[in-house]
């Protein structure tokens, strides 16, 4: 069951996260987290549809490539897919059972150590923007009432996004969505050049980087950007042989 | 994925069967031009244009599909304000549907002069993959509105392709004509922009020559370009100086 407190502890964290300086991915990291957290699953994800009706990853509770794989492929089948079709959550997913429902996905996800899954849509007005990715590696099911929670964490993710509802609020959106899939960009681009630099693993790489970020307090888009135009700003980060 | 692939054919080929203009502008600039012109054919729209940029905010020329936009577009620099400069150093879509209504206050100098050249509504879209910016495409209306969910995304795709354009430019053969749609369905990968972070500092260029390198090796190579992404990120390829 989800606690009183583990929930305020979430909202506090989140309202934090929306009224400081607002770094897109930050947030849309912390909620995954928050309700991967709150609903016991081993990790998360969350994507938006880009205006051409592909889901892309744009955070997770934790970055590996081996979940960057089982997000990029339900762009072809999977339980986001599916809830951004139907526009409801698809929830207690056995995946040892889903062999006919997903072929491609089920088996990758089961063979990542996954054993269930959850997706949440991300809903603005009649439309799907989005899915918030669950997986456990156990077959604990969500009660009704946490679902529900879960679905209202998905949809404060929309509410961040938008920061304001107005009449625009269609152009806010377009507007906003597509600048947090050029950070998310960005950031992947930057995961490339210091993983080159430092001769490590993509993954390693991001570590490195939020580490910096939250260590002297910047944002975490910044930082991904200036490290490719401005490497010399970071030489901590930038220069190898240095990383601590 | 279907989808996609489609869209960019298509506007392809509607910048293929723009009409040939005497005196029109050779490679790359001649190849926007004809972008410009098939967006207001396409679109919703009285007009289009294109305006290059650099990081410092310079302005580095421009194309449009009328002497009259190019004149608007111009403006931007000559004024330092406008819906392409912000859309370029926001790094997101600046969507402005009622320029007499709020674009006085967003842009005091380029809302009337704009204004007084018969536009009432004006779109920008970055032109930018990450942390790469190139400059900027400029969508022109005569009457006040939105552009609907649909001509938005049509609009991100002649972004798209004319991102496309940009980077190829140096590969293009003399006629400004490149083989269209290379790949672009699959560069929406992770593994893409790491890539192209990981060539950045291999070969010690700035990110948009990276991107230009890796698409004119995977060209070269008659490769796809994600394949030639894997290949770098696993370490199995390392473009050096004397690769084409």
């Amino acid at each position: 069951m989800i606690t009183v407190e583990s929930l305020a502890d979430a909202f506090v964290e989140i309202a934090d996260t929306l009224v400081d300086d607002f770094d897109v991915i930050e947030f849309l990291e912390t909620v995954t987290s928050r309700s991967a957290q709150m609903s016991r699953a081993s990790a998360g994800g969350l994507l938006l549809a880009d205006p051409h009706g592909r889901l892309q990853f744009m955070a997770a509770s934790q970055e590996s490539v081996k979940l960057l794989e089982l997000f990029q492929l339900q762009n072809d089948e999977g339980p986001c897919l599916d809830c951004f079709h139907s526009g409801s959550p698809v929830v207690n997913t056995d995946l040892t059972q889903a062999q006919e429902r997903w072929p491609l996905f089920a088996p990758r996800a089961a063979a990542a150590g996954f054993r269930s899954v959850h997706a949440f849509p991300l809903r603005h007005r009649r439309n799907v923007i989005g899915a918030l990715n669950l997986f456990s590696s156990d077959t604990g099911t969500l009660e009704p009432q946490e679902i529900k929670i879960v679905q209202a964490l998905a949809d404060v993710a929309t509410i961040g996004l938008l920061q304001e509802r107005t009449i625009r609020g269609q152009d806010i959106l377009t507007e906003q969505l597509q600048g947090a899939l050029n950070t998310r960009i960005t950031i992947e681009q930057a995961k490339g050049a210091l993983a080159r630099t430092h001769g490590i693993g993509v993954d390693a790489a991001f570590d490195l980087m939020r580490g910096y970020a939250r260590r002297n307090h910047y944002l975490l888009s910044e930082v991904a950007q200036t490290i490719i135009t401005d490497p010399t700003r970071h030489p901590e980060l930038t220069e190898n042989g240095r990383t601590s | 994925m279907g989808d996609l692939s489609g869209r960019l054919a298509r506007v392809h080929q509607l910048i293929d069967d723009e009409p040939a203009v005497a005196d029109a502008p050779a490679g790359v600039a001649g190849r926007l031009t004809r972008l410009c012109s098939a967006l207001a054919r396409d679109l919703p729209a009285t007009g289009a244009g294109v305006s290059l940029m650099t990081e410092d905010h310079g302005g580095g020329g421009t194309a449009a599909s009328d002497p009259s936009c190019r004149e608007v577009e111009e403006l931007q620099f000559s004024l330092a304000e406008g819906p392409c400069i912000e859309a370029f150093t926001s790094r997101r879509p600046v969507l402005e549907p009622d320029l007499a209504e709020r674009g006085w206050r967003r842009w005091p100098g380029y809302s009337p002069a704009a204004h007084a050249r018969g536009v009432r509504a004006v779109f920008a879209f970055p032109l930018q993959v990450g942390a790469a910016r190139l400059g900027a495409l400029d969508v022109y209306r005569d009457e006040p509105g939105s552009l609907s969910s649909q001509d938005l995304r049509d609009a991100l795709t002649f972004a798209e392709v004319a991102v496309g354009i940009l980077l190829d430019g140096q590969r293009a053969a003399a006629d400004g004509d490149l083989a269209p749609g290379l790949d672009d369905v699959l560069i929406d990968r992770a593994e893409v922009y790491q890539a192209q972070g990981m060539v950045m500092v291999d070969l010690g260029v700035d990110l948009t020559e990276a991107m230009a390198r890796l698409r004119g090796h995977a060209y070269a190579q008659s490769q796809f370009l994600i394949d030639v992404a894997r290949d770098v990120v696993a370490g199995r390829l390392r473009l050096d100086r004397d690769t084409s």
